[in-house]
């Protein structure tokens, strides 16, 4: 087996070397009668290219982003991902280190945390980020509990615009808490009206900018009705390139902002794994869920860098911790930070303005198109149709010309009276011919 | 006096200015690498893009007022920091990294090979089902062979990593007792769990009642009978344990349990001894995660990310979250929503966006078909094996925490070598780090003194495992012959020499920020 460095005169010498006559005298604390008897319902081992040839088959079924005009966002968003950062996260250093617990070596991973947390940190508008969490769902999930502590208040207010995905990852962890929730209805014409939602029982209203529908959302005036009631803004973004366009949650008010770092040196990946990004006020600091990467000397007094404040963290508080949270997303953060350098701030401006420029381009399309009604005012990447048919009908026809044309909002919202909704997503990677294709296709199904 | 990096063996002649052995401070591969805020600048890009086309902003009234300042480098400056940084981490692929409860095992290249292919790697999770269907065959794949393995009735997918999983376990244990009209505060957890453990128990609102080991280093099952009752809601049990042994009263453990109306958890951080040996499923376990990170193979990352699918019990199937697999005769169907379920199905809820983490999935199958049925076992062995032998051979010159048993995959020593050389499990484990091996898992778990945890893996040849034993007893000779500074100025070879943590944490500094401008004082300037 070619992973296996051990040979079988090895495996004898050892065993004698240990005493025992037989591989299974260490395995005597197994009961005996629980022990698997034979073999397993599994195949044999197989050679590389046999497992490539049977994985590949797999991939060919799948209709994969590049290969089809592609409007699909909701939450994962189809950026190109420069070469550069695909190599670097494999280089072996990165790649199959571990957790950077022993800091004089494994400052290389250190000091990427120490800068992908001054990059969340300034494109946020925050002051402080931790070195990452699973993903933008789960990341809203503990920015709940974490409004929790701070307020010692247990009620979160969740609106209409928030990704329901999110919402129902939030709901799973409240309702296990027993703690309280108000989830606001569907907001697909970024019309509701937040701050009604929030009282003196309020710990956190949760606010997504750009909503799922796409919409701009004022966060300021949140903000304001928020802490006048003594409660938290959290700031949830699924698109983290529109914080290069918009302005930054942090400068709008925001306790803490969240959201999905996926977009920026990540691949689609059916989902996973991604990035959660995570940032908040300095004052919240010893509150925060996850790993912080801090900077201090060595004994030479050289620069270096730790991980640090880990009281807070389960391996030395266990039940106190302010979460379970051990391993995270390291290595997407690595792709993170290293496009992030790539772009620069001019470069991710660009990039920006180069998705906002073609989302315009493809709302100015549809508003052409027989049967199309776009629901947005304003818009960063994304926007919502509503169609003059099933949406879900919709995007399979499309689907079989061809075309991946968005997220019937029924995907996520099945049963809801948003049968019509079709959330369509455009990045860089969509050409003008791309939007051509999509609204002609559209005028002929519709 | 100076070593052979060019730096101070003692740090009290350090001062920064003189520890510098060359113009640059560099010696010779090792060069030091400034922060990009200090290199970058925002002007500067390694992305060419094309110009956007001139619309009429529909951002109204959101867009940004300031620039975003974030440091570009063009791309050879960039590959460059990378790279720079990159030589200052230990990795697998450099030598043997013995942390126990880790298991940095190989993680082979045909795995992220194959997580890259398009039809994998560039799929969206709400791209028609339709669209997808090799996707949805990898998954049920996957979950094949992880029900084979562990003899369970369910598998969730979705949790991210071994907590996430644990999480989701007992979120399932708690909806299970929830169905029953039942609200019980109680979770027992063994001294030597992961901290992860009581964490997860407490976010759930379980009070954690702890088990102590007994001399053997092992859960007696009379101490877990004396602290179950009616109000214990789940044990939560790493086996084999975090002091590298197997459980051997698990069975009773589990009757017992179960006898109350309590479940089962167990912590499937140690996957890697049992593969093939014995399925968690026979032994009495309602839930067990699986870090795919550790057992199979996908890499760390430095800190993720990980994957922690959960196996269950058909006592707890029915509340497996979504998204699942539903087998069906013409293939897996993925269940998104409570409307899509079957009657006897009641998902507790939803873990994590989409569907976990398809980039591991690919990487756990990859490595699961290589091995097969038969390697996975030999696998197994081969690292138990290991364990032991490093064991035997080190047995007279350190302290084996528990050698009345056969360790499993990992062996646990206390620091009663180290009594009186003035050398403590810190200094030893630094001294490690300058003969060119990684530090073993130290101080964990909590239920010896000093501890250390070595898991050296199945993926160490056996002229590895000599020189990694032989430098174990050249530290541990040292130790007891008075070398005491070869200890206490350990790691004089890394990167870096020992961190001051403390000053890390009582001034937090946690991104970079401009350094002040420097005013000129007239006293400062006369001088």
């Amino acid at each position: 087996m070619r992973y296996l460095p051990l040979t079988d005169t090895d495996r004898a010498d050892m065993l004698a070397a240990i005493g025992v006559d037989a591989i299974d005298d260490l395995f005597v604390d197994i009961p005996a009668d629980k022990r698997v008897d034979g073999a397993l319902d599994l195949p044999p081992h197989r050679s590389e290219l046999g497992v490539e040839q049977a994985l590949k088959r797999m991939a060919m079924k799948n209709v994969s982003a590049d290969s089809v005009p592609f409007f699909v966002g909701a939450g994962a968003y189809k950026h190109h991902v420069p070469a550069t950062v695909d190599h670097l996260i494999q280089r072996s250093e990165f790649l199959t280190s571990y957790t950077p617990y022993q800091p004089e070596v494994s400052q290389g991973t250190l000091q990427v945390l120490f800068e992908f947390q001054t990059q969340v940190a300034e494109l946020t508008g925050m002051e402080v980020a931790n070195a990452s969490m699973y993903d933008g769902s789960t990341a809203t999930a503990e920015a709940v509990l974490m409004a929790n502590r701070v307020t010692k208040r247990r009620k979160a207010v969740l609106a209409g615009g928030l990704h329901p995905h999110y919402r129902d990852v939030v709901r799973t962890v409240v309702d296990m808490a027993d703690d309280k929730l108000v989830c606001l209805e569907a907001d697909p014409l970024g019309t509701e009206d937040v701050i009604a939602a929030i009282d003196e029982e309020t710990a956190c209203v949760v606010v997504q900018t750009p909503s799922f529908y796409g919409h701009l959302i004022d966060l300021k005036p949140i903000a304001e009705a928020a802490h006048a009631k003594g409660a938290l803004l959290v700031a949830v973004f699924t698109e983290v390139v529109a914080l290069a366009a918009i302005e930054p949650p942090g400068a709008q008010g925001a306790d803490i902002v969240v959201g999905e770092g996926q977009s920026i040196g990540n691949p689609l990946t059916f989902g996973g794994p991604y990035v959660g990004l995570f940032a908040t006020r300095q004052k919240f600091l010893r509150q925060m869920p996850g790993r912080l990467c801090g900077e201090t000397v060595d004994a030479d007094g050289q620069r270096g860098f730790v991980l640090t404040l880990s009281t807070r963290e389960q391996h030395i508080r266990r039940d106190k911790a302010t979460s379970n949270i051990c391993t995270n997303s390291g290595l997407c953060a690595l792709a993170f930070s290293i496009h992030a350098t790539l772009l620069g701030g001019a470069g991710l401006t660009k990039l920006a303005a180069l998705n906002h420029a073609q989302a315009v381009m493809l709302v100015e399309r549809l508003d052409t198109v027989r049967g199309v009604e776009v629901l947005n005012d304003t818009f960063f990447n994304e926007v919502t149709i509503r169609v003059d048919r099933n949406a879900e009908g919709v995007v399979d026809d499309l689907a079989g010309r061809g075309i991946l044309a968005g997220v019937p909002v029924s995907r996520l919202l099945p049963k809801s009276g948003h049968d019509d909704l079709i959330v369509l997503a455009v990045t860089e990677c969509v050409s003008d011919d791309d939007i051509e294709t999509l609204a002609t296709a559209l005028s002929e199904v519709l | 006096m100076m070593n052979q990096n060019g730096r101070p063996t003692r740090p009290e002649a350090a001062n920064a200015a003189e520890t510098v052995g060359t113009f640059t401070g560099n010696a010779a591969l090792d060069i030091e690498e400034p922060l990009i805020f200090e290199v970058g600048t925002n002007e500067a890009t390694g992305v060419d893009l094309p110009d956007p086309a001139p619309v009429t902003s529909r951002l109204g009234g959101h867009a940004r007022k300031t620039a975003v300042n974030l440091p570009g480098l063009t791309e050879p400056e960039t590959m460059r920091h990378y790279v720079r940084l990159s030589r200052q981490n230990y990795a697998i692929d450099l030598g043997l990294y013995p942390l126990g409860s880790c298991t940095m095992k190989h993680n082979p290249r045909l795995n992220e090979k194959m997580a890259r292919v398009p039809g994998f790697a560039d799929i969206h999770p709400l791209q028609p089902l339709a669209t997808v269907p090799g996707a949805i065959e990898l998954m049920a794949e996957l979950s094949h062979w992880l029900m084979e393995m562990t003899g369970m009735a369910a598998v969730a997918l979705s949790p991210k990593a071994g907590a996430h999983g644990e999480l989701c376990g007992m979120m399932a244990i708690k909806a299970a007792l929830k169905a029953r009209g039942e609200t019980r505060s109680k979770v027992l957890v063994p001294e030597s769990a992961h901290g992860t453990n009581p964490a997860t128990a407490a976010l759930l609102g379980y009070s954690v009642v702890s088990i102590p080991a007994r001399a053997d280093g092992t859960v007696d099952v009379e101490a877990v009978r004396e602290r179950l009752d009616e109000d214990v809601a789940a044990i939560m049990l790493t086996n084999p344990n975090t002091c590298g042994l197997f459980e051997r009263d698990i069975v009773e453990m589990a009757e017992a349990v179960h006898a109350v109306g309590a479940y089962f958890y167990g912590d499937g951080a140690n996957f890697n001894a049992i593969m093939g040996k014995v399925r968690p499923g026979d032994l009495g376990i309602d839930a067990m995660h699986i870090n795919l990170h550790k057992t199979f193979s996908t890499p760390h990352g430095g800190g993720g990310p990980g994957a922690g699918p959960v196996v269950l019990s058909d006592k707890l199937a029915a509340y497996a979250p979504l998204p699942y697999l539903r087998m069906e005769a013409g293939g897996a169907v993925l269940v998104e929503h409570p409307s899509d379920t079957e009657a006897e199905a009641h998902p507790f809820g939803r873990m994590t966006a989409f569907h976990g983490q398809m980039g591991m999935y690919v990487r756990a199958l990859s490595y699961m078909m290589s091995h097969g049925e038969d390697g996975l076992r030999q696998a197994a062995e081969d690292a138990v094996l290991s364990a032991n032998y490093v064991k035997a051979r080190l047995a007279d010159v350190m302290t084996v925490a528990y050698p009345e048993r056969p360790s499993m995959h990992e062996v646990l020593f206390k620091d009663d070598f180290l009594d009186g050389t003035g050398v403590s499990t810190l200094d030893f484990a630094k001294a490690m780090i300058d003969e060119g091996f990684h530090p073993m898992t130290m101080y964990f778990p909590l239920v010896v003194h000093g501890a250390m945890l070595v898991e050296p893996t199945e993926s160490e040849s056996r002229a590895s495992l000599d020189l990694f034993i032989a430098t174990l007893r050249d530290l541990a000779m040292a130790a007891s012959n008075g070398q005491v500074e070869r200890f206490k100025q350990a790691p004089q070879h890394a990167p870096r020499r020992r961190l001051d943590e403390t000053r890390a944490a009582r001034s937090p500094s946690l991104r970079w920020t401009p350094p002040e401008p420097r005013s000129i004082e007239p006293a400062e300037a006369a001088e």
